[in-house]
C-alpha cells in the first residue's frame, strides 16, 4: 500500500469528524473517497495533506509515517475545490509557483511549464489571468500546478464541484487520462457516485465520520457490505455499466 | 449582461468594488420610467450643501489669505514659527502613518487568517479612537504621562518628557488615525479568505513569499487608500494634538494649532495663509485619492 491511514480519529470542537478510519490505496491507483456531505471525506483528504493534524492513529505515505511532517514536506500536489489559483499570478506564473519555491532553475521551470501547458492543451494561454478562464479551464491550471513538482501524491478535493454538469462529464474523463499518463497515485473526493464509479480504480464509502466500505466500483456494486452501501449505492445504474464492461471483456 | 459564470460565483456583475465595499453601479432607468425634475433637484440640493459647507469657506480662506497682498503672504507663509509648525504637522503625519501601516498590516493579517479567543474584542479596541472625542484622547495622555500621571514618576527619573514636547504631539496623532490602515485592509483581507494562502504553504512557500506574492498584490489599493485617508487626518488633527502640545511656539506647535494662535491674537491674515497651506496639502491628498480610487477599479 502507497497511502495508508491507520485507525484515525478526529474531533473537531466536539464533533467526531472521523472514526476509525483506516484504509489504503495502491501506489498508482486513482482512489475516490465518497460519501454524503458531512461524511468526513474532506477531513480525511485534508490529513493527508497536512492541513489537519489527526488526534489518533497514523497516516503513511510510502511506509513513512508522515504524521509529524509538515505539509510541504510530503512530497503532495493538492487541487482545491475552488482551485484557489493565484489571481494575481498569470496561468504560467501559477504553474511554476511550487517549483520557483523549491529554487528550481529558471530554464528547467520554464521547460515544465511547456511541458505541462501542453499537457492540459492549454498552450497559447500562459499569459492569461485566472478571472479570464472558464471554469473548465481553471480546473486544468490548477492540476497543472499541483502536478507541476512533480508529487508522489495527488489530491483532489470535489474538482468538478464547480463545473456544470455538461463539461463535467469531459473533464471526469479527461481526468482520469491525465492521470493514468502521468501515473501518479491519486486520491479525490466526491459525493458524486456516477463520478467516482466511473473514473476510479478503488472506492473508499465514508458517512458519519465512519469507512463504510473499501473495494473497487464492481465489489461495492455487487458485494455491498452495509446497509448505507447498499442504500446509498444506486447499484441498478452501474450494474448495466459493469454488465456492458463484462461483455465486452 | 449577467454571465452565466459570474452568476455561478454569486457575484453581482452590475456591483463595483471589491467584493465587500461594493456599491450597485449606477443602471440608468428608462427615460420614461423617471422624471427628470427629480433628478435635478437632487442635483441642486448637493450642489447647494458642497457650495455653502466647503466651496464658499474656501474661497473665502483664500480671498482673506491674499488679502493683504501677495508680500504679506509671503511673509506670514514664510514666517519662522509656520514654517516649523509645518514641519511638526509633516513629521507627526509621517510617523502616524509608518507606525499605522505596520500596525494594520499586521493587525488585517492576524484578524483575518486566524481564528482565537478576543479576536472580536481586538477588532473592537481597535475602532476606539474613532469612537471618543480627540479631546478626550488627549487628556488621556496627559493623565497617563503627564507629571500627576500614572507613569509621571517613571519619565520623570528618566528625563523623558512626552506631555507637553513633540513624542506627545506624535502619540496624540498616532491614537487618533490609529484605525485607518486597519479598517481598509481588514474587509478585503477577510473577503480574500485563505485558499490561495494554504495552497502556497502547501507547495513549501514561506511567510514572507506567501505575503509578497499573495497577500500584498490583494491589498495594494487598498493600503494605499488607508495610508492617505490616515495622511489627511493626521494632517488636520487638532483636538488631541491641542490638549497635549502646551501650544509652545516653535516648538509643539502643528499646523492647525498655529493657525488658531494666529486667529486668537487677531492676526487673521496670517491665520488665513497658514490656512491655505493645509488647504493646499488637502487639496493634493484628495487628487491622490482620485488615482487612487480610479486605478482600484
Amino acid at each position: 500500500m502507497y497511502v495508508e491511514m491507520k485507525h484515525i480519529n478526529k474531533t473537531f470542537d466536539g464533533f467526531q469528524a472521523s472514526r476509525d478510519v483506516s484504509f489504503g490505496v495502491e501506489k498508482g491507483h486513482l482512489a475516490a473517497l465518497l460519501g454524503p456531505s458531512g461524511s468526513g471525506k474532506t477531513t480525511i483528504l485534508r490529513m493527508i495533506a497536512g492541513l489537519d493534524r489527526p488526534d489518533e492513529g497514523d497516516i503513511l505515505i510510502d511506509g513513512k509515517r508522515v504524521n509529524d511532517l509538515p505539509g510541504s514536506k510530503r512530497g503532495i500536489g493538492f487541487v482545491f475545490q475552488n482551485y484557489a489559483l493565484f489571481r494575481y499570478m498569470t496561468v504560467a506564473e501559477n504553474i511554476a509557483f511550487g517549483l520557483e519555491v523549491q529554487k528550481k532553475r529558471k530554464g528547467e521551470i520554464k521547460s515544465r511549464v511547456e511541458e505541462l501547458l501542453e499537457l492540459i492543451s492549454m498552450k497559447d494561454l500562459g499569459k492569461r489571468f485566472p478571472h479570464q478562464l472558464s471554469g473548465g479551464q481553471r480546473q486544468r491550471v490548477a492540476f497543472a500546478r499541483a502536478l507541476a513538482p512533480n508529487p508522489q501524491l495527488l489530491l483532489l478535493d470535489e474538482p468538478f464541484a464547480a463545473i456544470d454538469a455538461k463539461v463535467r462529464r469531459e473533464l471526469r474523463t479527461w481526468l482520469r487520462e491525465m492521470i493514468g499518463r502521468v501515473g501518479v497515485t491519486s486520491i479525490f473526493v466526491t459525493h458524486d457516485q456516477e463520478e467516482a464509479m466511473e473514473v476510479a480504480d478503488q472506492v473508499i464509502l465514508t458517512n458519519l465520520g465512519r469507512v463504510e466500505q473499501v473495494g473497487t466500483p464492481e465489489e461495492i456494486c455487487l458485494s455491498p457490505q452495509t446497509d448505507f452501501v447498499r442504500e446509498f449505492i444506486d447499484a441498478k445504474r452501474f450494474e448495466a455499466l459493469m454488465g456492458i464492461e463484462k461483455e465486452e471483456a | 449582461m449577467k454571465k452565466e459564470e459570474d452568476l455561478e460565483k454569486n457575484i453581482n456583475p452590475d456591483a463595483v468594488g471589491d467584493g465587500i465595499h461594493s456599491i450597485q453601479k449606477v443602471i440608468e432607468p428608462p427615460k420614461h420610467a423617471s422624471r427628470p425634475i427629480v433628478k435635478y433637484i437632487l442635483i441642486a440640493v448637493s450642489a447647494l450643501f458642497l457650495l455653502v459647507m466647503l466651496v464658499i469657506p474656501l474661497i473665502v480662506a483664500l480671498v482673506n489669505a491674499l488679502g493683504d497682498g501677495w508680500a504679506a503672504y509671503k511673509e506670514a507663509v514664510l514666517d519662522e514659527y509656520t514654517l516649523k509648525a509645518l514641519a511638526l504637522t509633516l513629521l507627526a503625519t509621517v510617523s502616524a502613518v509608518l507606525v499605522n501601516t505596520v500596525f494594520g498590516m499586521f493587525a488585517a493579517y492576524l484578524l483575518s487568517k486566524f481564528y482565537f479567543r478576543g479576536r472580536q474584542a481586538l477588532a473592537t479596541l481597535i475602532d476606539i479612537p474613532f469612537s471618543i472625542s480627540p479631546v478626550i484622547a488627549g487628556l488621556v495622555f496627559i493623565l497617563t504621562f503627564g507629571n500627576i500621571g500614572w507613569m509621571g514618576d517613571f519619565l520623570k527619573a528618566h528625563d523623558i518628557k512626552i506631555v507637553f514636547a513633540v513624542p506627545g504631539v506624535i502619540l496624540a496623532t498616532i491614537f487618533v488615525t490609529f484605525p485607518f490602515v486597519f479598517r481598509e485592509l481588514f474587509p478585503v483581507m477577510n473577503a480574500q479568505g485563505n485558499d490561495e494562502e494554504e495552497a502556497a504553504a502547501l507547495m513549501g512557500a514561506g511567510g514572507f513569499t506567501i505575503f509578497r506574492r499573495i497577500t500584498f498584490p490583494h491589498i495594494k489599493w487598498a493600503l494605499l487608500y488607508g495610508v492617505i485617508l490616515c495622511t489627511a487626518r493626521a494632517m488636520g488633527e487638532f483636538g488631541a494634538v491641542s490638549v497635549i502640545s502646551g501650544h509652545l511656539r516653535g516648538k509643539t506647535n502643528t499646523l492647525p494649532l498655529h493657525v488658531e494662535i494666529l486667529y486668537n491674537e487677531f492676526n487673521t491674515t496670517a491665520a488665513f495663509a497658514a490656512s491655505s497651506i493645509l488647504v493646499i496639502l488637502a487639496a493634493l491628498v484628495l487628487i491622490a485619492r482620485n488615482i487612487v480610487e480610479w486605478k482600484r477599479k
